[in-house]
């Protein structure tokens, strides 16, 4: 055990869980007044559903001993065996226990970052019963195939912090709950003006520096990795911020301060399976096409219809699949990409892109048709009108 | 008397209320409205969606004077809130019944 690096992944499991209300913030503030706690509550409450589920059963589900690859057994369950000392830990260096909340606050993040794509029309009740199976049957599953000793991971493919397991599991629930739920009231005749942006920016800020936890933290010591990590997801974050300004502005607009905020969680969202696998130059070639192309996944996105509210389809969807598959091309650090000409690691790359869109699409499909018929899942118009944060919870963001 | 309804630009509020008060207005009252004339519109752009924002914000001030007075008043507001570009905005005289001051129950010119 190590004792330096158990202070800097405890720090970081803190500053990983600080993204989540920073999320809260980030979408908070792209809504319609009227939504504004509602949707800030679908990521704030993750910090409590999910860090009980984690303790119960997810972290055993996806860190126990393994089941033909595809699960964790439930050795850990209710945390047995998970203590102050390095037993059982999947980092010798650290205690169990600091591996283990380090990752739960992963686990808090994900179904958080779904919430977008139903923003403004989903019921409270339903989505508590959705995101704790989603999180079981979904999340749990692929932290266990990439980090847990799953079949991706043997595989050989390449996800330094989560771009997989985080993002692109994230994205495609994200896509298959927008396409599911249907369009909010009035979606392409009234305007969905974002209600405060300031908010937005200071969410984003928050993300990218709860993302240093996220990524350098990923190391899983506090070495030069961690040192590389940091440095890769800054400088990618940076060039995406840019390149999503230049591309909106090239595109017949203006530089837009969303467009910015937008652009660096882009940026993070793609660095995020490579952060410990590119050299910084690498990290900035990344961030360059983060911003342009999950900028014209959006584009695209106003064109096809479908109705993902926060854009969390073409932010973290399509950027952790690009990163994914960038990483695959960039990779020099621990291991050889495309460029150092191992042409097997794209392909590999693309086999955990195909097998996790898959796997958490049609997941996400069946969870979310279960609960609908149960517990019941959109908002009905009168809802919609009056307000989320009044239909949902009895209260408003705002008194004047 | 006279009520006086002043709707221009927000940032003419101090320069309206300066003009009033320095031709000896005693009271008013603002508040933050929203609307459009000839003025239009304008467009704006979030994540690439194109929004069409007809409603303008604008500033209303409410004045009610003796009715000799009112002319006065309207030319102090006009002046003070022009500034020739479209979207300066309307004055709206109209006649008032009955003024009465809450704290003591005076009523007319007296109230004002």
């Amino acid at each position: 055990m190590n004792f330096i690096d158990n202070a800097f992944i405890l720090i970081c499991a803190a500053l990983v869980m600080f993204m989540t209300p920073g999320l809260a913030l980030f979408y908070g503030g792209l809504v319609r007044s009227k939504n504004v706690l509602a949707t800030i509550m679908q990521s704030f409450i993750m910090l409590g559903l999910v860090s009980l589920l984690w303790a119960v059963v997810g972290y055993t589900l996806a860190f126990g001993t393994d089941i033909g690859g595809l699960i964790g057994g439930l050795d850990f369950a209710f945390l047995e065996g998970v203590g102050m000392d390095n037993a059982g830990s999947p980092a010798e260096n650290l205690p169990h226990l600091t591996f283990m909340i380090f990752q739960c606050m992963f686990a808090v993040i994900t179904p958080a970052l779904i919430s977008g794509a139903f923003a403004e029309r989903m019921k409270f009740p339903g989505f508590l019963v959705f995101s704790a199976l989603w999180l079981l049957l979904v999340y749990a599953p692929m932290c266990h195939w990439v980090w847990g000793g799953g079949w991706l991971g043997e595989m050989g493919a390449l996800d330094f912090a989560g771009g997989a397991v985080v993002h692109m599991s994230s994205g495609a629930a994200a896509l298959c709950c927008a396409i599911l739920i249907g369009k909010r009231k009035g979606y392409g005749s009234q305007a969905f003006i974002p209600h405060n942006l300031p908010m937005t920016i200071l969410g984003a800020g928050i993300l990218w520096f709860g993302w240093f936890g996220f990524n350098a933290g990923s190391a899983l010591a506090a070495d030069g990795l961690a040192a590389s990590a940091f440095v890769a997801t800054h400088l990618a974050t940076a060039a995406a911020a840019m390149s999503w300004i230049v591309a909106e502005w090239v595109h017949g607009g203006k530089p837009t301060t969303l467009g910015a905020a937008s652009g660096a969680v882009a940026g993070l969202v793609a660095i995020t399976p490579a952060a410990g696998f590119v050299s910084p130059m690498a990290a900035i070639v990344l961030g360059l096409g983060a911003g342009v192309i999950c900028y014209g996944a959006i584009i695209l996105k106003n064109k096809l219809g479908y109705d993902d509210a926060l854009d969390v389809v073409g932010i973290h969807g399509v950027g952790g699949t690009y990163g994914a598959l960038a990483t695959g091309v960039l990779a020099t650090i621990g291991a050889e990409g495309l460029i150092l000409g191992n042409g097997h690691q794209l392909w590999v790359q693309f086999v955990s892109v195909v097998a996790t869109w898959g796997f958490c699409f049609a997941m996400t499909y069946v969870i979310f048709k279960v609960v609908d018929a149960t517990v019941g899942l959109k908002a009905d118009d009168a809802a919609q009108d009056k307000g989320m944060d009044i239909a949902e919870h009895s209260e408003t963001g705002y008194q004047w | 008397m006279k009520k006086i309804e002043i709707i221009t630009r927000t940032f003419k509020l101090d320069e309206v209320k300066t003009a009033l008060a320095g031709i000896g207005v005693k009271g008013m009252t603002v508040g933050e409205v929203k609307g459009f004339g000839r003025q239009g519109g304008h467009k704006e752009v979030y994540r690439g969606a194109e929004y069409q924002v007809d409603f303008v914000p604008k500033i209303k001030i409410d004045v009610v004077v003796e009715d000799d007075f009112a002319a006065q008043v309207v030319e102090a507001a006009r002046k003070a809130a022009h500034t020739g570009q479209v979207g300066d905005g309307k004055i709206f005289v109209s006649t008032v019944d009955e003024v009465i001051r809450i704290r003591t129950g005076e009523t007319g010119e007296e109230a004002i």
